[in-house]
């Protein structure tokens, strides 16, 4: 479980976070939403620790990051996975090369072993046969799904995504978010997706947080999201033609 | 202004370099990346060194036979400077600020283009320490090629001047002469020592503009200039003091 306590950020004058409360459930697939500068990046970026915050805290199973020592944030790092926008993989080695990084790292597996475990990785997100590809030669589909694999190599308690979904056709998209959805339950992670993509809320969204100018808007679930009454939340949701027209039936049908 | 701008980045750099100097957390992918860069920095440019070390001791030897050699000069004189310059400044600081120019737009293109692809950010999630893991190899790499890249640039410069004695400018008697005449060690070592710390600069300069990138392809290319002029004018700088104390 991940919870932020009174999380704030400026960046010289500008407030990017401002006093930001939540709680990410172990097991669940949480949802930062919000519009494009809502500051759902900045917000990421301070819970996995690219952006030390201001003020508050971010508390993993108890442990405040923002107070642990160099060191210390080393070794909670490899209990966390990251999933990119831009899947980051490294382009100068092979698809393999890339899932077993980790395991190259901070891993005392012979090398059959860590080849066993890459292997077994990417046959979870159903890449098998792609192991000898370069990033460059596969899709941005399989790029994310080879970022997917390459984040749960150390079997991380903690995986983020970064709109993992930015780039996409829904059909991929699909995919993508039910195989996070699918890990996170079977590893039993605490999961924290970054997303505007109002298909992956309804598809996965067991929690759901929506910041709007880098203040908590709202907190609840899919099944909350189409019957709340928080006035930017409905304007970010229904900023989609075919969400209004959802919602419209669902009045009619009531 | 331009003073305290200078002073912070390199405040910057040191403070780089200080995470680049930690002893590496796998020795097993630090060795993997220290062969790679050695082959990427120092093996793919044998080439261009040779290439151009063969061309510069050729048109020496032409150019010094051509105004320099007179009746009333001995005729080593010819092959004999083409060494002292081969030796003393070609193949130490002038090949190294050609090589500022391939190795230092390589290093910074490839770790910036990392920085914007937010690569450098995924080693940092994992728990890895990005600089020791990119720029360490990258420095160590460097510095352990470039003794062979000099003495390859001085022996094909060798062979350049050679060439020339088939075009019929000089005798291979009088270069050889030359060549041997008073011959000090010395300079061979000087050489060789003055292009360590050349190495050390283009390495780190470069990855340093590479690292600090922020923005997007633009600014890669930007810092990928930036890292060939910073670094270029840091080897004629640090020339301007190795070769009177090494002298």
């Amino acid at each position: 479980m991940i919870e932020l306590k009174h999380l704030y950020k400026s960046f010289e004058d500008k407030d990017v976070l401002c006093d930001i409360n939540a709680v990410f459930e172990k097991g669940k697939t949480n949802l930062i939403i919000g519009q494009s500068g809502s500051g759902k990046t900045v917000l990421i970026k301070n819970i996995v620790g690219l952006f030390q915050p201001t003020s508050g805290q971010i508390l993993y199973d108890g442990r405040d990051f923002v107070k642990m020592s160099k060191r210390e944030r080393v070794m909670i790092r490899r209990e966390m996975g990251m999933i990119f926008q831009s899947a980051a993989l490294f382009d100068s080695m092979s698809v393999l090369e890339n899932v077993m990084f980790p395991l190259d790292m901070f891993s005392d597996k012979n090398e059959a072993d860590r080849i066993r475990r890459a292997k077994f990785c990417l046959e979870r997100v159903n890449l098998q046969g792609a192991e000898d590809k370069f990033p460059g030669e596969i899709s941005g589909g399989m790029q994310k799904r080879v970022a997917i694999a390459r984040a749960i190599a150390l079997n991380p308690q903690y995986l983020f995504c970064d709109e993992p979904n930015s780039g996409l056709d829904p059909k991929t998209s699909l995919v993508i978010d039910d195989l996070i959805h699918d890990i996170t339950q079977e590893y039993q992670m605490t999961t924290i997706i970054n997303t505007h993509d109002m298909n992956s809320v309804m598809g996965i969204g067991e929690n759901i947080l929506f910041i709007c100018d880098g203040h908590k808007e709202w907190q609840g679930s899919k099944d909350q999201i189409m019957t709340s009454t928080n006035e930017k939340l409905n304007s970010f949701i229904f900023a989609s033609d075919l969400f209004r027209k959802v919602k419209e039936a669902q009045d009619l049908e009531q | 202004m331009f003073i305290i701008e200078g002073l912070a980045s390199f405040g910057r750099y040191l403070e780089l370099m200080g995470r680049t100097f930690s002893v590496p957390e796998r020795w097993r992918m630090f060795m993997k990346q220290y062969v790679k860069e050695m082959i990427q920095l120092g093996v793919d440019s044998i080439g261009i060194v040779l290439l151009i070390s063969f061309f510069i001791g050729a048109v020496i030897c032409i150019q010094i036979k051509l105004n320099i050699q007179s009746p009333w000069m001995p005729t080593f004189t010819t092959g004999y400077t083409t060494r002292e310059i081969m030796l003393l400044e070609f193949s130490s600081s002038i090949m190294c600020l050609i090589l500022s120019g391939k190795v230092g737009s390589n290093i910074a293109s490839e770790i910036g283009t990392m920085r914007v692809t937010q690569q450098i950010d995924a080693l940092e999630i994992m728990g890895v320490n990005s600089a020791s893991f990119l720029i360490l190899p990258k420095i160590m790499g460097m510095v352990s090629m470039i003794p062979f890249l000099v003495i390859f640039s001085i022996a094909t410069g060798f062979i350049g001047a050679y060439a020339t004695a088939l075009l019929g400018v000089i005798t291979v008697d009088d270069l050889t002469v030359g060549l041997q005449h008073a011959f000090n060690q010395w300079y061979v070592w000087m050489s060789i020592i003055k292009s360590l710390f050349f190495a050390f600069i283009i390495a780190s300069v470069s990855s340093y503009y590479g690292y600090t990138v922020e923005g997007g392809s633009f600014d890669v290319g930007k810092a990928s200039t930036n890292a060939v002029v910073r670094s270029s004018m840091l080897i004629l700088f640090a020339d301007l003091f190795l070769t009177p104390l090494l002298s």
